[in-house]
């Protein structure tokens, strides 16, 4: 990775010429890296309360396109991070495994607040018991729902994670979006 | 029927047993006094019962509002195994009446279909149909509504098991078989089906919409819901009276307050424990912020739908600053889970009135923005006015509550028509409209907003500096921690309550709410557990996207878009 702000020498600060403003040296993975990680799309798959706050999120007051993810896309043909937001049920986990397969590689997904975790408080009949069973997951966020504040930190997170060279999927996830569900 | 050692009936009981006497079905129906006058009828009764309470014109239960399905397995001293619920709201009388229809044990649970004396029966008995296996003979739909369709079995029988899991595939989703048929009228080459969500920017909230569009025109239409059926009634069955509360925030998450202290007026009432002055206040003022919270995003979303995207931020300025003040009051900003049986978790924060009071000055300011930016503009009228009609008659027949009834001309608001809490104590006006229009929902939501700040500021006039907010009846509130730690009797009470639960003494108890959108209702069955034996919400939205599908024929799709965001729909409470 490029560093940026320390003059490398060479550079003579009266004249502007030299050193960082001439050239830099990076490669080409981290440079694309850098690049995907600053300009997230995310597609909101917003069902229930985590919506609401994902809407807090996008919002003024804690305004998302500071970390450049605010262009929301409601197609998942145009989108590279899915945030699922809420709950997802039993009837909601096919809509949602498709949404996950029509979006282009490369893609991320981020858990956003405990029922697409684990399905939180609802150990119930109807209820998916965290998306991991359906599609992967990159980035859990906790909370029920989680404040602005934790979910800019997954982002965040997954900024880190992209920069960082680092696969998107763990195997096991990988292996269970290749299957149908039972 | 013995009249002998009846005891003696409450006035409206015994006005419609008077009433009943005249008619044939004198013998066979029993009218009983509980909280709400309740008459119990035979199935094959039903139909007969249902035209009498609707058209009677000393009944004229005109507004249906609820049908809960009930299994008695484990109940003791009831009649039948089975028993439909049905909750009724008569608008010139102003009152709330409750059938139960007994289904003989022995046979399939069926009773004649409703649908044609309320036509707001239809989705309700889809619902019993698919949560606790009831036929409806009659009925031309009935199919699964909130479960998916590969689901077995009926979740609210009480011998399902809450975690018992069916997994759906792509292939399980079932689209309407109208649906599927080739339009091969000629001349009609652009007739087309269209399918619309359940992950669309449009539908906030997953629901599907599945419409035929004659060119421009909708000529068919059809919702499905149920993605986001969280079994919520399952839960709270699972659950302490208390432990119920953090769910019931999920129910309408956009003004998760109101949902809070109708459920637990509804415990409160079966207990009858009175909570102090100050304790109902801070409901009452939150719950008015809750309100003006909803409409703020309500209209802030219908307004993005219609390309007015600016609104949105506006409109969301208020709502973040309401949640500082929740998030003062009970550390949560969305899912407050702040009110407890017999009063709130803990007391409000020293600043609570200097806070609220910084809310009234502020928010007068972004509601005349956006006032002043949408309700004369040129772009809104025309795609507002005149679009999704419901006339006054069809929403009461569709038993629609809250603003979208009161947009149609019908002055019904449980805060005036049954007060509740202080509510007759403060000078306020009900929202209405004669239009039945979008736009006419849009101006009723507007003006409630403001009356609602004016409510609050005269809440604020009356709100005591100092005092409880707490019930002090230690078999149902929390005694306080320092008393836990030196007193061995508040030790036992904050034992008992917090692994038992409150003993609420064994019965069923109906109370209503005006919530954002409408009358919302629990039903609570007590078995003297300590938790809820059967809890049944009357959810508003409901009836309101089985309406939808008929407001928006003859429509075009941009009119049902505006349509559907002026419903006010949550999922969360249409689903649960």
């Amino acid at each position: 990775m490029f560093s940026a702000g320390k003059p490398l020498p060479g550079y003579d600060p009266k004249t502007g010429v030299g050193g960082t403003s001439d050239f830099l040296t990076t490669r080409l993975d981290a440079m694309v890296a850098w690049a995907r990680s600053n300009s997230l799309w995310p597609l909101p798959f917003a069902t229930a309360c985590c919506g609401i706050e994902f809407m807090s999120v996008v919002s003024s007051h804690y305004d998302l396109s500071r970390f450049g993810a605010e262009v929301v896309r409601f197609s998942p043909r145009q989108a590279d991070l899915l945030i699922v937001a809420g709950t997802v049920t039993d009837k909601m986990a096919p809509v949602l495994r498709k949404i996950y397969l029509q979006m282009p590689e490369p893609k991320w997904v981020i858990s956003m607040g405990v029922c697409a975790s684990s399905g939180g408080f609802y150990r119930a009949y109807h209820v998916t018991q965290g998306i991991d069973e359906i599609i992967p997951v990159d980035v859990y966020v906790p909370g029920c729902p989680p404040t602005p504040e934790e979910l800019m930190y997954g982002i965040l997170e997954l900024q880190r994670k992209i920069r960082s060279g680092e696969l998107s999927r763990d195997g096991r996830s990988a292996r269970l979006a290749a299957e149908k569900p039972a | 029927m013995s009249t002998v050692a009846a005891p003696p009936l409450s006035a409206p009981a015994e006005r419609i047993r008077g009433l009943l006497s005249t008619t044939p079905l004198s013998d066979r129906v029993e009218v009983r006094d509980l909280d709400l006058p309740t008459l119990e009828v035979a199935p094959s009764d039903w139909p007969a019962v249902a035209r009498f309470l609707r058209d009677d014109p000393g009944c004229r239960y005109d507004l249906f509002l609820d049908l809960a399905g009930v299994d008695n397995l484990k109940r003791k001293g009831q009649k039948t195994r089975f028993e439909a619920v049905v909750h009724l709201h008569s608008l010139p009388k102003n009152e709330h009446v409750r059938v139960k229809v007994l289904l003989p044990d022995g046979a399939p649970p069926a009773l004649p279909t409703a649908r044609d004396v309320w036509p707001a029966a239809d989705w309700f008995e889809r619902e019993a149909f698919d949560l606790c296996g009831f036929d409806f003979p009659g009925h031309p739909n009935l199919r699964r509504i909130l479960c998916h369709d590969a689901f077995v079995g009926n979740a609210l029988r009480k011998d399902y098991a809450p975690g018992q899991r069916w997994f759906a595939t792509e292939e399980d989703m079932k689209m309407p078989a109208w649906s599927q048929e080739t339009e091969a009228r000629a001349g009609h080459f652009e007739t087309q089906t269209l399918s619309i969500g359940p992950s669309h920017p449009a539908t906030h909230g997953i629901v599907h919409l599945i419409a035929r569009i004659d060119s421009e025109r909708i000529t068919r239409a059809e919702t499905q819901i149920g993605y986001l059926h969280r079994c919520f009634e399952k839960m709270a069955e699972t659950h302490t009276w208390n432990g119920v509360i953090p769910y019931t925030d999920r129910l309408n998450y956009v003004s998760a307050m109101i949902n809070g202290v109708g459920y637990v007026r509804t415990v409160e009432k079966m207990l009858g424990v009175e909570i102090p002055e100050r304790g109902i206040l801070v409901r009452t003022i939150l719950s008015e912020f809750s309100r003006i919270m909803d409409h703020c995003v309500n209209i802030g979303a219908n307004l993005v739908d219609i390309g007015a995207l600016t609104n949105f931020w506006y409109l969301y300025q208020p709502r973040e600053t309401i949640y500082g003040l929740l998030e003062a009051c009970c550390g949560a900003r969305l899912t407050v889970s702040y009110v407890r049986v017999g009063g709130l978790a803990i007391d409000v924060p020293e600043d609570f009135v200097a806070r609220c009071r910084a809310l009234l000055e502020s928010i007068p300011k972004f509601l005349s923005d956006v006032d002043r930016l949408v309700t004369n503009n040129r772009i809104v009228r025309n795609r507002l006015q005149g679009t999704g009609l419901v006339s006054k008659e069809q929403a009461v027949a569709w038993g629609l509550t809250g603003p979208m009834l009161r947009a149609s001309g019908v002055p019904y608001d449980v805060r005036r028509a049954r007060p509740y809490d202080f509510y007759d104590r403060f000078d306020w006006d009900v929202a209405v409209s004669t239009e039945g229009d979008n736009l006419a929902r849009y101006l009723v939501r507007m003006e409630e907003m403001r009356q609602s700040l004016s409510i609050i500021r005269q809440a604020i006039e009356i709100f005591p500096e100092k005092g409880p907010v707490n019930s002090s009846d230690w078999h149902v509130v929390l005694p306080p921690k320092d008393a836990v730690y030196h007193d061995m009797e508040s030790l036992i009470y904050h034992f008992k309550l917090i692994m038992e639960g409150i003993r609420v003494p064994r019965g069923e108890r109906y109370e209503w709410i005006e919530a954002a959108n409408g009358e919302l209702g629990f039903y609570a069955i007590s078995e003297g557990g300590g938790g809820p034996y059967r809890l049944k919400v009357r959810p508003p939205c409901f009836p309101m996207m089985a309406a939808f599908e008929k407001i928006i024929i003859g429509g075009t799709i941009s009119d049902a878009i505006a349509t559907l965001g002026t419903l006010n729909v949550i999922a969360g409470e249409l689903d649960r």
